[in-house]
């Protein structure tokens, strides 16, 4: 049965694009055949992160508006051929997409793949409501800091509230907590929220913890999903937390401050 | 001096009789087994502890007699004294059941049961053993098991009793009482109709605004001795007080 995951947060710049390149990447690389939409109509991003921008031909209108098929729109992605990206529009605006398009967008998907990452866009107008309303699964990526941790807050009320699950009195969509951009000198500094600090605001099951790293930057400007980057610190905090989602037992890294040689030889915690 | 006070007595009555209503929590019973039943209002009561301590009760039998089931009276007015309730009430009880409640201080009250607790209760009886349900909390009581949200707003025309966090930018408002047993963060008000006793309890006040009938406090205003402490929060001459429990 396919799962359609949401990577959503309300407040904007907090990493859903990076990560939802990331964490579709990591499920084709883990062998399911999945699907990564951008909901962003007007702000398109994923295509440029994920390095398919001069590929693009149809887009997710398009396709609602039955200018193109499904097959016409989806790119496959040039590293792994598990893996397709449905790109935004960039010349019209968020009121192009209609619950009922997007519905039947989804059910054509569930049919052919196995997980379906919808990037959503930031705020909590059509365009974010509409990626997370057909949701199974919902990644919470949240900075910490307390504007980001309370945007959070709010579209964890929007996902229990206003979801199709929420509608129908179905269970519940899973949520998840993905805690970017995270820099234990700083917390230690008293500069910035704790893992602790945002999971007694949130209570909410944590699923991984991605540090601040610039080979984010690095692989959002040559377009490869930093995933894939399997040396960097945020590329392991990535994979971790695919396969945490997908059921693997592993402990979370990057919490403590950076060790000195010795301790990243011998692994310790 | 005696005979001083007696004459005062005589000029200003010591006493006079007044009528009042009061909203009384009615423990209907749909089984006639003693452990059943004091399990089942041990697991009600620790839903919320403070709601219930030293609480009023009126038990009411009616459910029992019209299935011909027999409970020892005296045997259920002593788990209810045991659990930390006060029962004040028989209700639906057979004559010899009504004696026996008389001969321990229990008032007979008249067999009404309201609607709403029989036609739950009535789903409930085909199979007494498998489901009984004592319908201890007022019908108007709204639970909340899941966390309130940011931007979340919550509306109980009675009591409100939330058993986990209120972020903050959220709301929640009761006409009657308001508990929240996690951390509270967002604005709770109580009594919104304007009922002056009702009360806010909650076991972490990190709150954004409390206010009872109208009476507010903002969290500037909040002593940092009951910051996050478990307190109840009343009104006492247009004032609010909170109180750690």
């Amino acid at each position: 049965m396919a799962r359609i995951i949401v990577v959503t947060s309300g407040k904007g710049g907090v990493g859903k694009t990076t990560t939802s390149a990331a964490i579709a990447m990591g499920l084709a690389k883990k062998g399911h055949k999945t699907a990564v939409i951008d909901f962003d109509v007007g702000l398109r991003n994923l295509d440029l992160i994920m390095g398919c921008e001069r590929r693009v031909v149809y887009d997710f209108v398009n396709v609602i508006n039955g200018e193109a098929s499904l097959n016409q729109a989806l790119i496959r992605d040039k590293n792994c051929n598990l893996l397709y990206i449905l790109p935004a529009s960039q010349t019209r605006d968020k009121d192009a997409l209609s619950q009922e398009g997007v519905g039947k967008i989804l059910d054509e998907l569930k049919k052919d793949f196995k997980y379906i990452v919808c990037d959503s866009p930031a705020g909590i107008e059509k365009g974010a409501h509409l990626a997370m309303y057909f949701a199974d699964d919902a990644f919470i990526v949240t900075n910490p800091e307390v504007s980001s941790v309370r945007d959070s807050d709010r579209m964890l009320g929007i996902l229990s509230s206003k979801s199709r699950r929420a509608e129908q009195n179905e269970e519940p969509i899973r949520e998840y907590l993905l805690l970017s951009r995270y820099s234990p000198d700083r917390v230690k500094l008293g500069e910035m929220l704790s893992v602790d600090d945002v999971q007694e605001i949130l209570s909410l099951h944590l699923l991984g913890v991605i540090p601040e790293s610039k080979s984010v930057l690095n692989a959002s400007n040559s377009g490869t999903p930093v995933i894939l980057d399997e040396k960097s610190d945020a590329g392991q905090a990535y994979a971790d937390i695919v396969a945490r989602y997908l059921g693997e037992d592993r402990p979370h890294r990057f919490i403590d401050e950076k060790k000195g040689l010795f301790g990243k030889l011998f692994g310790s915690k | 001096m005696s005979t001083d006070s007696q004459q005062n007595a005589h000029h200003s009555p010591a006493l006079e009789f007044k009528s009042s209503t009061f909203s009384v929590p009615v423990l209907v019973l749909a089984s006639n087994d003693a452990i059943t039943i004091e399990q089942q209002l041990q697991e009600k009561i620790h839903l919320a502890p403070e709601f219930f301590k030293n609480s009023p009760l009126v038990f009411d039998l009616q459910e029992l007699n019209k299935n011909d089931l027999d409970i020892d009276v005296t045997e259920l007015i002593n788990i209810i004294r045991k659990l930390g309730l006060l029962p004040i009430g028989i209700r639906g009880g057979a004559a010899q059941q009504n004696q026996q409640a008389l001969e321990l201080g229990i008032p007979i009250h008249s067999g009404h049961s309201t609607a709403v607790s029989s036609g739950t209760q009535k789903q409930q009886t085909p199979e007494p053993e498998a489901t009984p349900k004592p319908q201890v909390v007022a019908a108007t009581t709204t639970l909340i098991t899941h966390p309130v949200r940011s931007g979340q707003r919550i509306y109980a025309s009675g009591d409100l009793i939330i058993l986990a966090q209120v972020s903050a930018g959220a709301e929640i408002l009761a006409e009657g009482n308001i508990h929240v047993y996690g951390s509270l963060r967002g604005r709770a008000l109580a009594g919104v109709q304007g009922n002056t006793e009702a009360r806010i309890f909650c076991s972490d006040l990190q709150a954004e605004l409390i206010s009872i009938a109208g009476n507010y406090k903002i969290s500037e205003d909040l002593n940092s001795a009951v910051f996050t402490k478990p307190v109840q929060i009343y009104l006492q001459n247009h004032t609010l007080v909170i109180k750690d429990i």
